[in-house]
This record gives structure tokens, C-alpha cells and sequence, in this order.
């Protein structure tokens, strides 16, 4: 099953779309904001990376930038877990590369539903 | 398939409260320009909005709405910070706690205030004429609102023409997986256009160069088609056309055939009409039920989130010390297999090495439920700043030690007796700025919070570069609440002890002896209800310090063991003063029973402890006696015990729990030996002497003066 990187500094967030994805039978692996995750980008290997934008350190749009230039994460989809819904915010996020965005407040199947764009 | 989230509340209000706290320090510290700290204060109130978006706790989503936009203008440089704004995010702060507070106990709340700070914060926003996003995010709902009523359950076919750009792999995304999802939606045929497909030896293979043209027969209306393709419309041609609005075949049909679609349709609508109200019982009943939990919730205690956060290498290396622990325990089960003599030395090896696995053990458990304390210095920077606004006096705090760990349970009940000191150190000990002027001061006066281990111990001082506490005043107006007699001769800490006597507390505050004596019965008596116990320090005009001793834990006690008779007793390591032999020279016989002892230049009453439990001993010659002075409420006081045993640490279990409460003992231990030993109550033990001393000056009506 598909191997997904979540990163968000807020645990509870965190803890929920990783509960939520492995309750479908997802793996997860968790990073509490872009520089961790950059670095367990590097652990292993990723079909899917779900980051938050707002994060301490380095944010989503940042590490969206980041992993792009890893050669493993030339193609995995990126997608941005943001409340905010603003054409700016997901315009600079696909300047970085990502795949797509996901809206909050967090809703699970809709999570769940919306992934399958990008992943088996 | 649904996916219950609800495990995840508490972790969330652990979360938001912890973003709270921050928010909330940041905002006092925060100066104009300073761009980290606005963005931190901005993620603490996204992921409290977000968070509270997912539980459904409405209204914490709309407050905080408001307080993310101010900031957001903060952030985006489009609002200078002034100290207004900041104020209003300060009291934002206090409403979003409030709201969360009342969202987690499924109460209500003080919705004055919130609707007061609700009107500012909007005021504010308002006064910067930038558009709201509240404006754009109403018209999106209208928008769903929209395309909600159009849905039904007729069938469309849609024609969908879809043309990505060469590299649209190089953002993740997959056309397969979107057909995927359109598949979802209903019956899709796919026809994918290899024209611009180029010769084998040119195609680049991170390139895609194939466009389709999809046929989707669903009941989903354009706009759920649009939001598959949402993030990829922008790299790539898309039409999406209705197939039926170009063959409008509906004029060839008969009569009673659009009869039947229209009876349809009414069903369908009165289908549709169901299953909207369906989710509406649902939330009629939580409305009705909401005053049923209320009075539920009000009924039961607060709900305290009881968690504790660990850091991972306090739980490794708690997982180490058990695994040590396992092997020990397997090597000494072997040993005991089969066990020869000559095996003894290894056995006492063992033995050695599970002593040291326990303890280790058992330092590493207490360690988890340690805390800093600057989790209760934390309200602190607010509450000062705060007070000092309202009293008009320049106020600094300043905070040292903050990183000193402290039990969990001692760090939830100290907080309150904290606030109270501070609060009266800012009321009452800093002067306004032109008395402290005139004094030679300077105009702001420093409240110092430091924190540090002393022995087993944690000290606590609050001080203050006020006025200090007048002496003189605080022992006449003990007098006159007849405390003490006015020919008393007291020490200075024996005068200012007198602030924590019950009487007076009911001190009227107006009166200039500092005020220092509201409530400040209630402040001791919380911290000797820790164990602890609170010294005054004060010079006149330089300041007044007060100094809080606490045990770093309830739940094991550094203690003394003391033997009297055939019985073995505990006494506090914290309140021992020290332990000495009596030199027959130094004792003063006052009365009948009484005996002090002169300690340097105190006199102090020496309590035989055989006497005060009725126990039978050999020794009872005050002479030569071991005595261990201990002191409780500023009284010293020599208990005379048989011998000193070792200095232990002990598990402290409740004696009101197990059996009674005993005055003179606060609580239990079980000793290595499996015995029993009480843990004695020094302030308990001190009330029985004096009482004891009372009675027995009554039945031989001797006249003697009791110290």
C-alpha cells in the first residue's frame, strides 16, 4: 500500500490525517514541520506527501520546493493541506511544484476521496 | 466509510491551549517589525482554527476567523502593529480560551465579553479598508448553496475535452488517477488523441504529450467535474460541455411521457427534500439536548485535561532501565533454580544490581511527571502587564529559573497562591512612579519570579522593589484584631507571619500596611497543604520578598526515621532545622511541664514525642536526649526522640484513604522490613503540644506562660 509523508507542525492534525489515512490502509510516516519532513523525505520512499503551508522552520511551500529537487520526488504527488483558500496561496504553491491542495478544516472522507486523485 | 475523529478532542484542546499560551506571550513581547514573532502568533491561531473547524466547535472557528484576519493584515504588513490592536488580540485571547473552555465542557460562556471583543475585533478590521475574507468565503458558500440545489438524481452526459501541457507529470499529478475519480462520479468513456504523439526517438519520457476527450454520463453536476480537474486546470485546456443541451432531444417527447418526468422530478425532489432534512432532527436534538449536558457537565468536576506530554528519551530510557531490570530478574530466577552456597557472592551481586535498576527505575518514573515551572510563570508576563495597566504603575517582571522541573500535581495547585503573590506585590508593594521617585527610585518597579532546587526541595521567591511591609503597622493592627497581645516582643518573621493568620485577612484594604494580608490565610494554607511552607523577607522601603518552599513531589518525601518506644516515625526531611544532643546547660524549665531549650538566641519548647502519642520508652530524661528541631509556621520547636534512624526516601500513601485521618500524622509508609511507619504532621504535632500544654495548665491551675 502507498507510503504517504504527512507533515504538520500541529500534532493533532498530524495525528488525525495520519489515523485517517491508515484507517484506509495507507503507511504513514510523520514530520512535524518542512525541515524534518525534508529529512525523512530522504529515508525512504514516498507515493504521496501530504504538508501543511504554515509550519515553523520551514514552511509547506518551502519543502514543496525543496523535494522537488530530489530526484525521487521529481513526480510524487505534493499536496498542500492549508484552511487557506486563497488563489494566491495555491497559486505559489504550484510555482513549488505541488500537486494540489486540500482545504481545511480537516474532514476525513473527504480526505480520503480527494487523495485518489493522485494515488492508488 | 466514516472515521471517527473524536479520540483526537483531547489532544487538540491540549494543543490549542498550549497555542494559546504562546499567542499570548508573543503578543506581549511583540514589537512592530517583528515578523517571526507575528507569524508564529498567526500559526498558533491557524491550527486552533483549523482544528476547531474539524470537531465542529463552530463557534471557535468563527471568533478565531476574525482574529487570524487582524493578524493576517499584521503579517502581510498591510496593519501596523500598535499597541491598541494589541491589546484587543490580548483580550481575543482570553475569548478563545473561554470559548474552547465551553466547548470542551459543554458549557457556556461569558458571551458579554465575547460578543464586546467580537464587535472590536470587527471595528478594527473594519476601520482598514481591505477587502474581508469573510466577503469572498460567503460567496462561495452561496456558490455550493447554488450548485447543491441543482443537484438531482437525472442523468447528464457531459463531453469533456481535456488537453494537458507536456510537463504536467512534473507536478505530481496523473491523468489516469483523475479519470479515476471521474470514473467515480459515473459511466466514463475514455478516447485518448495520440496525434501529437512524436516519433520513439524524440519523446522525452517525463513528457506527456496525449490529450483526451472523456464522455461522463453522471447524476454530479459541472461543478464536481471542475474540482477534479481543480489543480490542473491552470496546465491544461479543459471544456466541459453538456452533450444534452446540444441534441435537445425533449420537444420530440409525448405528453404523457413529460408527464411522467415530471412526476418524477416531484419525486425526486421530495427525495432530495428527505434526505435534507434527515441530518435536521440531528441537530435539532443536540440543541435541545445541549441544556441536559449542561446541567450534566456543571454537575460532574471540570474536566482537566490529565495528560502529560514526555519527551522520547525520557520513555527510552525508561524502556532501557526495564530491560536491565528483565535481565537482572532473569539472572537471579536462574540463580535461584539451583542454588548452592557458593553461589552467594553472586546472589549479592544481584541483589546489588536490582537495588540499582529500582532506583534508577524509580528516579526515571518521577522524572516524567516533572515539568518546568515556567508552565505556572507563563501566565505570569500577562497578568502583570495587566495589573500594571489598570493601576498605572510601570511595572517589570522578571522571570529567572524557569527551566526548574516540579511535579505535575504540585505545579497544577501552586499556581493559584502564585498569582495571588504577584497580584499583591503589584497592587500593594510597587509604589505608583512619583512615591518611587521621590524615594530615589527609579519610576519602574521590578517584580522578580526565580525558581531553583534547594536539597530536595524547590524555592519559590516572589519579590518586589516596593515599599516593603511596615512592621509596626502590621503589628498594630494584629493587636487590634486581638491576634496578639500588645506587650508581646516578636521576631520580624514572627511579625510577618502575622500576615497569614486567618483574623487578618479581613484587614480592610484600605489601610497602607502594604494590604499584604488579603487572603494570604488561604495562601498558606494551600502550600502547607503541599507540604510546603512560605517565609516574608521585607526592609522598609527596599522591598519584600516571599519565600515558598515546596516538595518536588507528593508522592515520595524525603524523610528522617526516627525511633520513640517500640515505633518508628517519619519526619519530613523539609521541615528539620537540624538534629543535636541536648547539653543539660541549655535547658530552661518554665513551668511545670514546659521545657525550652536555648538554640542559639531562641528559646525552643522541647516536645517529648513519647509523651504526645502515649508510647512507652526507656528514655525519657530530657537530659542528654537526641533532639531534632523542626519548624512549621515560623515556630521551631525540639522534638525529643530515641534515636535517629536512616534518611530514606519514602512512598507516601494517605492514611485518610486507607484508614483515617490522625492529628499529628499526616500520612503512612511501609518500610523495607514490610512494617508500617506513620509520617508525622510537624504544624499537627505543634497544635497538639500547645493544646496539650493548655489542659494541663488548666487541671493544675498553674499560672505560666506558654511561648
Amino acid at each position: 500500500m502507498a507510503n504517504v509523508l504527512v507533515v504538520d507542525d500541529s500534532n493533532s492534525i498530524r495525528d488525525m490525517v495520519s489515523f485517517t489515512l491508515k484507517s484506509a490502509g495507507y503507511q504513514t510516516v510523520e514530520a512535524k514541520d518542512g525541515l524534518e519532513g525534508l529529512a525523512k523525505a530522504q529515508t525512504g520512499s514516498f507515493d504521496l506527501v501530504i504538508s501543511d503551508v504554515n509550519m515553523p522552520n520551514m514552511d509547506g511551500i518551502a519543502l514543496c520546493g525543496e523535494l522537488r529537487k530530489l530526484s525521487n520526488f521529481k513526480f510524487t504527488p505534493i499536496l498542500m493541506l492549508t484552511t487557506e483558500s486563497s488563489t494566491d496561496m495555491k497559486m505559489r504553491g504550484k510555482a513549488a511544484g505541488a500537486t494540489g491542495w486540500l482545504v481545511k478544516p480537516f474532514n476525513p472522507e473527504k480526505l480520503l476521496a480527494t487523495i485518489k486523485r493522485v494515488v492508488r | 466509510m466514516s472515521v471517527d475523529l473524536s479520540q483526537f478532542i483531547p489532544s487538540f484542546l491540549e494543543e490549542s491551549f498550549e497555542g494559546l499560551e504562546l499567542m499570548e506571550s508573543s503578543l506581549l513581547n511583540l514589537e512592530a517589525g517583528d515578523h517571526e514573532t507575528i507569524h508564529s502568533i498567526f500559526r498558533a491561531a491557524h491550527s486552533i482554527k483549523g482544528g476547531a473547524g474539524t470537531f465542529g466547535f463552530d463557534v471557535v472557528t468563527e471568533f478565531t476567523h476574525l482574529v487570524e484576519t487582524l493578524l493576517d493584515e499584521m503579517r502581510d504588513g498591510r496593519r501596523e502593529v500598535v499597541q491598541k490592536d494589541i491589546e484587543i488580540l490580548l483580550s481575543s485571547v482570553d475569548c478563545m480560551r473561554l470559548l474552547i473552555e465551553a466547548a470542551r465542557d459543554k458549557e457556556s460562556y461569558d458571551e458579554d465579553k465575547v460578543s464586546k471583543t467580537t464587535k472590536e475585533l470587527s471595528q478594527t478590521l473594519a476601520s482598514n479598508e481591505t477587502t474581508n475574507v469573510t466577503n469572498s468565503e460567503q460567496t462561495t458558500q452561496t456558490v455550493n448553496n447554488a450548485s447543491d440545489n441543482q443537484e438531482n438524481d437525472e442523468l447528464l452526459t457531459y463531453l469533456i475535452h481535456f488537453v494537458p501541457e507536456h510537463d504536467l507529470a512534473k507536478t505530481g499529478n496523473d491523468p489516469l488517477f483523475l479519470f479515476n475519480a471521474l470514473a467515480e462520479l459515473g459511466e466514463l468513456t475514455i478516447k485518448a488523441n495520440t496525434s501529437e504523439l512524436p516519433a520513439l526517438n524524440d519523446i522525452d519520457p517525463q513528457e506527456l504529450y496525449l490529450s483526451w476527450d472523456l464522455t461522463l454520463k453522471t447524476s454530479a453536476n459541472k461543478e464536481d467535474i471542475h474540482e477534479v480537474f481543480e489543480w490542473v486546470e491552470d496546465e491544461c485546456l479543459l471544456e466541459i460541455t453538456l452533450a444534452d443541451a446540444i441534441n435537445q432531444e425533449a420537444p420530440e417527447q409525448t405528453q404523457n411521457l413529460a408527464v411522467e418526468q415530471v412526476q418524477e422530478q416531484v419525486q425526486v425532489q421530495e427525495q432530495v427534500a428527505e434526505t435534507k432534512d434527515t441530518p435536521s432532527p440531528d441537530t435539532e436534538q443536540t440543541t435541545t439536548s445541549k441544556p441536559k449536558e449542561k446541567t450534566k457537565a456543571k454537575a460532574k468536576a471540570k474536566v482537566e485535561v490529565s495528560s502529560i506530554r514526555v519527551g522520547v528519551d525520557k520513555v527510552d530510557h525508561l524502556i532501557n532501565l526495564v530491560g536491565e531490570l528483565v535481565i537482572t530478574q532473569s539472572m537471579l530466577s536462574e540463580l535461584g533454580n539451583d542454588f548452592q552456597m557458593d553461589n552467594i557472592e553472586r546472589l549479592t551481586n544481584g541483589l546489588e544490581q536490582l537495588l540499582q535498576n529500582t532506583k534508577e527505575l524509580q528516579e526515571s518514573v518521577m522524572r516524567i511527571r516533572m515539568l518546568p515551572i515556567s508552565f505556572a510563570f507563563n501566565r505570569f508576563p500577562r497578568l502583570v502587564h495587566d495589573l500594571a495597566n489598570k493601576t498605572g504603575k510601570e511595572i517589570e517582571l522578571v522571570i529567572k529559573g524557569e527551566q526548574t522541573e516540579l511535579d505535575k500535581t504540585v505545579m497544577e495547585q501552586i499556581g493559584d497562591p502564585l498569582v495571588h503573590l504577584v497580584r499583591n506585590a503589584v497592587d500593594h508593594g510597587i509604589e505608583p512612579a512619583d512615591v518611587r521617585l521621590a524615594n530615589g527610585k527609579s519610576a519602574k518597579g521590578t517584580i522578580s519570579l526565580d525558581a531553583y532546587h534547594q536539597g530536595g526541595n524547590i524555592v519559590i521567591e516572589i519579590s518586589d522593589d516596593g515599599g516593603g511591609i511596615n512592621r509596626e503597622k502590621v503589628f498594630a493592627k494584629a493587636v487590634e484584631k486581638g491576634i496578639v497581645e500588645p506587650n508581646n516582643t516578636l521576631t520580624d518573621s514572627q511579625v510577618f507571619d502575622l500576615l497569614f493568620e486567618p483574623g487578618f485577612s479581613t484587614a480592610d484594604q484600605v489601610t497602607d500596611i502594604s494590604g499584604r494580608g488579603v487572603g494570604m490565610d488561604v495562601v498558606k494554607r494551600n502550600i502547607q497543604s503541599l507540604g510546603g511552607r512560605i517565609q516574608v523577607e521585607s526592609a522598609i522601603g527596599k522591598g519584600s520578598c516571599f519565600k515558598v518552599n515546596l516538595p518536588l513531589t507528593l508522592a515520595i518525601l524525603d524523610g528522617q526515621l526516627v525511633k520513640v518506644g517500640s515505633e518508628t516515625y517519619i519526619i519530613p526531611l523539609i521541615s528539620i532545622v537540624e538534629s543535636l544532643q541536648v547539653d543539660r546547660e541549655l535547658i530552661n524549665k518554665v513551668s511545670g511541664d514546659m521545657t525550652l531549650y536555648r538554640l542559639r538566641d531562641e528559646n525552643v519548647p522541647i516536645l517529648p514525642v513519647y509523651q504526645l502519642f502515649g508510647l512507652a520508652t526507656d528514655f525519657t530524661e530530657i537530659d542528654n536526649a537526641l533532639l531534632v528541631v523542626v519548624e512549621a509556621d515560623g515556630q521551631k520547636v525540639g522534638l525529643m526522640v530515641d534515636d535517629l534512624l536512616a534518611q530514606q526516601q519514602v512512598v507516601i500513601k494517605s492514611l485518610k484513604d486507607n484508614y483515617q485521618q490522625v492529628i499529628g500524622i499526616s500520612g503512612a509508609t511501609i518500610l523495607g522490613d514490610g512494617s508500617v511507619a506513620m509520617i508525622l504532621d510537624i504544624p499537627g504535632m505543634i497544635q497538639m503540644a500547645l493544646s496539650y500544654a493548655q489542659k494541663k495548665q488548666q487541671s493544675s491551675s498553674e499560672v505560666g506562660e506558654f511561648c
